[in-house]
């Protein structure tokens, strides 16, 4: 966390109250969430009133994903279709199966191309007067492929489909305004911009009739939030995650310039050290902290274990519950196919990286694609 | 890291001896929840996490390795093809060469690690490998199938201690399953119903159950489903004429007749075992030692005669229930001296 959210967060924990009461301690805490909501709307080019707390991504994708279909078949009963991106995150992937397997909703999956973009053509073949929500995340945790939101959002727009997108990575690190992106929705979170774990926020467009209407909440109780997110609102986490975006966005464009030379030094030195490294994602679009390769004949656990151990963090796609790491459905979306897919890593950087991060990895990841080659893709 | 107890003490020795200790839990299945539900086995989302937690609370760092493909394999497919030939396997025997000290430890020294560390509970000293200390928990039998140069990257830390203060030892270090069940049975059959298992794999195949005279006295489903020493579950329908109970004594799947008869006719004294591994220097002719015959099975004096690539093994009391497919293992007191695998069980005949 940025030693900014830190403090806030502290403060607001020593100064309990909940927001929603009426005496003085409730003021007092409902004033810091209003100046928070104030905040965090300012940085992303929203108004207040459209700032819906959640406990973070997970839960405002879900409040997007469900309670804006729920919403819009309501109102039209043919609108029964979801139309959303080979590639999106978890949090939305999933909530979009779950409608399909369910709730009985039909789910067009628009492809993309090999550095995982999606081309707007494709979400035009994908529209049609059946579709209630369409959703393209701004860009991808996992290859770091940046979309064109704002070409996407106007392709949902010509055919009366609300628009969402999945914004956790991009805050903080790319330029997102909600009003420029034609977006009704647009999910980020505190821990992805230096503020704690546990809170995030959905932002969300006044209602329009006909295509847009308030979700249907998926949490039902004090009616919070515009009567969108009923819970008691985690004013010291609030009070965090906005002074996390405070500082994020006055240092975005230096931030963003530094960890992109990173970036790009980390790229070229793990190519000079493993020259058939391959850069998955769109090597000019992408996010600045982002550098995801494959490594032709190892597999990602082992380049993991023997990364760790040497005190690098880095990621591979996802594991299934047990813990047995499964191929990324985003590389095979871009068509890397199962082994390339197995054999990748994915290196972040962030507000703590620097320098020497990337010498040590850049003098580690040559003997330890030598080592986990050895052990092969058993 | 089973997620047991065992295997958690045995990763926080390692640790406290100075060796720079990595847990790894087996995944053993594609679907893990597929296999076992509760706490008994290996290979449940539950006994994933435990390990977890236990390698979290010793403070190393714990991976997940995807053995599932191999384990199926060389263990799963190696045991029902095991019993569609009339013979008995032992699958954790076979897990043992297979996959702990073979695919999983291959992969470590690929990886640069020098051993594969095990809860197992038997002493290993430079090469010699002896029972544990704790007569009922002791495991040198199923680890008896290792060569010398698996065992020699193999470390035990437990051989010393009882399973009383094993669990003891967990709890004062805060391994929260310290009470955890000792785990039984076949981890990959997950309702203990190995006949079931058996059938569904093999498919119906309805025979003869003969007595030692050849005249039928009952029917079977498969004779795979039949284990020699077996005496329930025959639903035998006429009585012996001497109304004694009967016991499986041979499983011919040639003729895919299952044979039964009086207890006394399972003696067996003399026994031939297949593909030896020496644990001591191989011999050069016949010897004495002891030898067991199952896990925690009873121990007896025999004569051992190596005969080309074959062992012949004369008891000098008779042992019972000697199923072709399971292991000899040969003892000189409580160091083990090598094992094989037995090919033929000649029964007393009096």
């Amino acid at each position: 966390m940025l030693p900014e959210a830190i403090e806030a967060m502290t403060a607001e924990l020593r100064a309990l109250g909940n927001p929603s009461s009426l005496h003085a301690a409730g003021r007092r805490a409902r004033r810091v969430v209003e100046e928070s909501r104030e905040i965090i709307a300012e940085a992303f080019d929203a108004r207040p009133s459209e700032v819906v707390f959640t406990s973070g991504g997970t839960e405002a994708d879900n409040l997007a994903v469900k309670g804006i279909y729920w919403a819009r078949r309501a109102a039209e009963p043919a609108r029964v279709r979801v139309v959303a991106s080979a590639v999106e995150h978890h949090a939305v992937l999933d909530a979009v199966q779950w409608l399909a397997d369910h709730e009985g909703a039909a789910v067009t999956w628009v492809p993309v191309d090999r550095l995982g973009r999606v081309r707007p053509d494709a979400l035009r073949e994908a529209m049609g007067p059946d579709v209630a929500l369409a959703t393209v995340m701004w860009a991808n945790n996992e290859v770091g492929t940046v979309q064109p939101v704002a070409e996407l959002a106007a392709v949902a727009a010509e055919h009366g489909v609300p628009f969402h997108t999945d914004a956790v990575q991009a805050a903080g690190h790319l330029p997102v305004g909600f009003a420029a992106s034609g977006a009704q929705a647009l999910t980020i979170t505190g821990h992805k911009v230096g503020g704690p774990l546990g809170v995030g926020a959905l932002l969300l467009a006044k209602p329009k009739e006909p295509v847009f209407r308030d979700p249907v909440p998926l949490l039902h109780g004090g009616g919070q939030e515009r009567d969108v997110r009923s819970g008691t609102l985690d004013a010291p986490a609030i009070a965090g995650f906005a002074a996390a975006v405070q500082v994020a966005a006055a240092r975005r464009e230096s931030e963003a310039a530094r960890l992109g030379a990173l970036r790009d030094r980390l790229i070229d030195a793990v190519r000079a050290a493993v020259p058939d490294a391959v850069l998955n994602g769109d090597p000019d679009g992408r996010l600045p902290g982002n550098a995801h390769f494959s490594f032709p004949g190892c597999e990602g656990d082992a380049l993991l274990m023997l990364l760790d151990a040497r005190g690098i963090a880095c990621s591979t796609g996802s594991a299934c519950s047990a813990g047995v790491s499964q191929p990324s459905h985003v590389l095979l979306a871009m068509d890397a196919g199962t082994e390339r897919a197995r054999g990748s890593l994915r290196f972040t950087f962030g507000h703590t990286s620097t320098e020497a991060d990337v010498k040590a990895l850049a003098d580690a990841i040559g003997p330890v694609v030598e080592r986990a080659r050895r052990a092969g893709l058993s | 890291m089973s997620g047991g107890v065992d295997s958690a003490v045995a990763a926080a020795r390692a640790a406290d001896a100075g060796h720079d200790v990595t847990g790894v839990h087996m995944a053993l299945s594609a679907n893990p929840q597929s296999y076992r539900t509760g706490a008994r086995g290996c290979c449940t989302l539950e006994d994933s996490r435990d390990a977890r937690r236990a390698a979290d609370v010793i403070g190393i760092p714990f991976y997940v390795w995807d053995l599932a493909e191999r384990f199926h394999e060389d263990v799963v497919e190696d045991f029902v093809s095991e019993y569609a030939a009339g013979r008995t396997p032992n699958p954790c025997l076979r897990c043992n060469e297979k996959i702990k000290f073979a695919a999983l430890l291959d992969r470590a020294m690929a990886l640069g690690f020098d051993a594969v560390c095990t809860g197992h509970y038997a002493r290993l000293e430079d090469g010699v490998l002896r029972r544990g200390v704790d007569g009922g928990k002791d495991q040198s039998y199923v680890l008896a199938v290792c060569t010398p140069e698996q065992l020699a990257h193999s470390l035990f830390p437990l051989g010393d201690t009882t399973k009383a203060d094993i669990r003891r030892e967990a709890e004062r270090r805060g391994i929260q399953v310290a009470a955890k069940r000792d785990s039984h049975d076949i981890c990959f059959i997950a309702d203990g119903d190995t006949r079931g298992f058996l059938r569904e794999r093999l498919g119906a195949a309805p025979g003869p159950i003969v007595d030692t005279d050849g005249n039928r006295v009952g029917d079977h489903d498969g004779a795979y489903a039949y284990t020699v020493g077996q005496r329930k579950g025959l639903r035998l329908g006429t009585p012996a004429p001497d109304g004694r109970p009967r016991y499986v004594l041979d499983i011919s799947p040639v003729t895919n007749t299952v044979t039964v008869g009086p207890r006394e006719a399972l003696d067996v004294r003399q026994i031939t075992a297949e593909r030896p591994v020496w644990l001591s220097e191989p011999p050069a002719g016949p010897f004495t030692c002891e030898v067991q015959l199952r896990a925690h099975g009873e121990v007896h004096g025999c004569e051992v005669e190596p005969d080309g690539g074959r062992l012949r093994i004369r008891l000098r009391a008779p042992a019972r229930g000697v199923a072709p497919g399971q292991a000899v293992v040969l003892y000189d007191g409580d160091r083990v001296l090598g094992s094989a695998t037995i090919a033929e069980a000649a029964r007393v005949l009096a």
